[in-house]
């Protein structure tokens, strides 16, 4: 069996706010960069089912060659291969693009039988980069997925938390699976694996080596563009304490305050 | 059709979020001119469908088979994909809801169309979408345009407000069948167990009352009394990351950034600190009040009001309060 894990470099959660937007317009972002959250819980499970289908995980990324640090971050996780995509032609790539690019490479490593992603990045926070991917495999979609309860005949079965309940599905393979974060608990690198990664050497994969054109990825051939990335406006709420000589007269009086703002 | 809405339900039942989108969609077709469209795909939906007219669609495409009672993509996909090539709308509309935001990206994809997703708010700058979405986890804006002839968006519950609907508005139902083969189909719902009937949706809540490790020195009793003031003001329950990890609610309670996103007219935090994941979640609120220990906690600079104290008491004591304003 085939596992195809894609992780995504992205900026620490706690230095988000501290990005300005001239910083993520041009990508030189100064804030200290790590493997996206929700990747973590894509990379150990992707680890999960090595142990118990067989088979081996690779770990993909589209970036530059900072990106390396993801791919090793996975590397000293457990995961035994990485490849790197970087080519100048792939910057300013939008979903389609970066799905573009990941489903050449996934090809050209081999077929996979399920290819992994978080739910979303926490600097594009689109979650399209899966379907994307699964459209442009040919493969099934699964997203919002809780716990893979079994691959077998050509088939995975998952259960998925939607907003009425939770359901079982069986699709056929391959499969490209978003994960949500109940579905288990990310292990952290160990010792070994961090001294592993750091001597792993990773290969790089260009567009020419994906037989992709120039004009299939990146900033040419993006659909929906950025514009005018700025701050959110300022909550312009001065705090009011409200603080009356009993616990029971500060509850009516926050009531009262509440009903003239009429939010109830 | 310059607009085509799509119209998630579930059980017959309308997703709300999806009135917010055509709402929405009526006036920028009243500006963009040409004619409001929505589809309704399912098994016995057609009340779906008057509904979408009574909220102001001109066209509803209604679209029926056993087959499609359950939402599966390949076949829904392929009916919106119809309906747009047929038609040729210039931006279609999903709401951000699970099914429909795959359902929109799959759309977008096959069609090589732009695709702007949990947008907060849609105009039309020079006959073309401006969608503005939150990136980099609600820490910054940015307004998404389109090269190519078809824009698409999904747009997050509560960035509209529902229209009013008029049960005697004229508008076309045109009923069809499904245009993709009804076997055969690559995704087999094997089971479905349905959460708790009556419970309001976090992302649809008006109201939210959320607790955090503030509740640490009895967990049970701290959700109990958060839970008894969440029902009687009719919200839905939230919760920290913190509280959440500790094992003293369920993780579909959690509000942040790995959790819900929320926009509620009124959030009530309890025992939360305010660290920037959850703010991530419920930002957007219009109008927070914390109560914490702590008079020093973050959440007091993003609250619009805020009491300093014990959560066990002040908690209960609202909840008294409201209870003899509301009956
Ligand atoms: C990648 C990442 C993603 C994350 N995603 C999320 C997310 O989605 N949602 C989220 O919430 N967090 C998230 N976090 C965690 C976040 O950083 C905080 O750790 C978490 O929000 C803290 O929860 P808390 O406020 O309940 O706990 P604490 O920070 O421990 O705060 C508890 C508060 O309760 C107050 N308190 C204690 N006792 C009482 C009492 N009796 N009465 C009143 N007040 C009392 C204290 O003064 C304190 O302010 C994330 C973190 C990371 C790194
Ligand atoms: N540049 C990338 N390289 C590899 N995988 C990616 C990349 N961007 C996004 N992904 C994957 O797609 C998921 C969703 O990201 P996004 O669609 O950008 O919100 C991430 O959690 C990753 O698993």
């Amino acid at each position: 069996m085939n596992f195809v894990v894609c992780v995504k470099q992205t900026p620490d959660t706690a230095e988000l706010p501290k990005i300005s937007a001239a910083e993520a317009v041009s990508g030189d972002i100064k804030a200290t960069l790590v493997l996206n959250p929700w990747d973590e819980f894509a990379v150990e499970e992707g680890l999960l089912l090595e142990d118990r289908f067989g088979g081996d995980v690779t770990v993909v990324t589209v970036g530059p060659e900072k990106a390396t640090e993801a791919l090793k971050d996975a590397i000293a996780r457990g995961v035994k291969s990485a490849i790197l995509l970087d080519d100048p032609a792939f910057a300013g790539s939008d979903a389609w693009g970066t799905a573009a690019i990941l489903a050449a490479a996934i090809k050209k490593n081999g077929p996979a039988d399920v290819i992994l992603t978080g739910k979303m990045s926490v600097d594009g926070n689109s979650g399209l980069v899966a379907p994307g991917l699964a459209r442009k495999l040919g493969a099934t979609l699964l997203t919002q997925v809780t716990k893979i309860v079994d691959i077998s005949g050509g088939k995975i079965t998952v259960e998925r938390m939607l907003e009425e309940g939770r359901e079982t599905i069986t699709v056929s393979l391959p499969a490209v699976v978003s994960v949500s974060k109940e579905i288990n608990e990310p292990r952290y690198p160990s010792f070994m694996g961090i001294r592993k990664a750091a001597k792993a050497a990773i290969p790089v994969w260009k567009l020419g080596d994906l037989g992709l054109s120039a004009g299939a990825v990146g900033t040419g051939a993006a659909k929906a563009n950025w514009t005018d990335v700025r701050k959110p406006p300022a909550r312009s709420s001065q705090v009011v304490m409200v603080k009356e000589a009993t616990v029971d007269a500060t509850a009516a009086k926050l009531a009262d305050l509440l009903m003239a703002e009429k939010v109830i | 059709m310059s607009i085509l809405v799509y119209i998630e339900q579930f059980d017959g039942k309308a997703a709300p979020v999806s009135w917010e989108v055509l709402g929405k969609a009526r006036t920028l077709v009243d500006q963009l001119g040409g004619k409001l469209a929505a589809v309704v795909i399912g098994a016995g939906v057609e009340g779906v469908a008057k509904e979408a007219v009574s909220y102001g669609a001109d066209v509803v495409h209604l679209v029926e088979d056993p087959s499609l009672a359950a939402f599966r993509i390949d076949p829904y996909a392929a009916v919106v994909e119809d309906l747009v090539k047929t038609h040729s709308p210039k931006i279609v509309l999903f709401p951000a809801t699970a099914r429909s935001r795959d359902l929109s990206a799959v759309v977008a994809c096959d069609l090589d169309a732009g695709l702007a997703a949990d947008c907060s708010d849609l105009s039309l700058v020079d006959g073309g979408l401006a969608a503005v979405r939150p990136v980099f986890s609600g820490n910054l804006l940015t307004t998404v345009r389109f090269n190519g002839p078809l824009a698409v968006a999904s747009v997050r519950a509560r960035s509209f407000p529902t229209p009013e609907a008029n049960p005697g508005r004229a508008g076309e139902i045109v009923k069809s069948g499904p245009v993709a083969p009804t076997t055969g189909i690559r995704e087999e719902i094997k089971s479905f167990e349905a959460t708790a009937t009556g419970e309001v949706s976090l992302t649809d809540a008006k109201i939210i009352v959320s607790g955090g490790r503030g509740v640490a020195k009895d967990p049970e009793l701290g959700f109990k009394l958060i839970k008894e003031l969440t029902d009687t003001l009719g919200g839905a329950m939230g919760a920290s990351r913190a509280a959440v990890d500790a094992g003293y609610i369920a993780y579909k309670h959690q509000v942040g950034q790995t959790g819900k996103v929320v926009r509620p007219d009124l959030y009530i935090a309890a025992g939360i600190s305010g660290a920037i994941q959850h703010l991530a979640g419920m930002g957007n609120a219009k109008i927070i009040v914390a109560i914490n220990k702590d008079a020093e906690a973050p959440i007091f600079s993003v609250a619009n009001y805020g009491v300093v104290g014990d959560l066990y008491e002040v908690v209960p004591a609202l909840n008294a309060e409201f209870k003899k304003r509301l009956g």
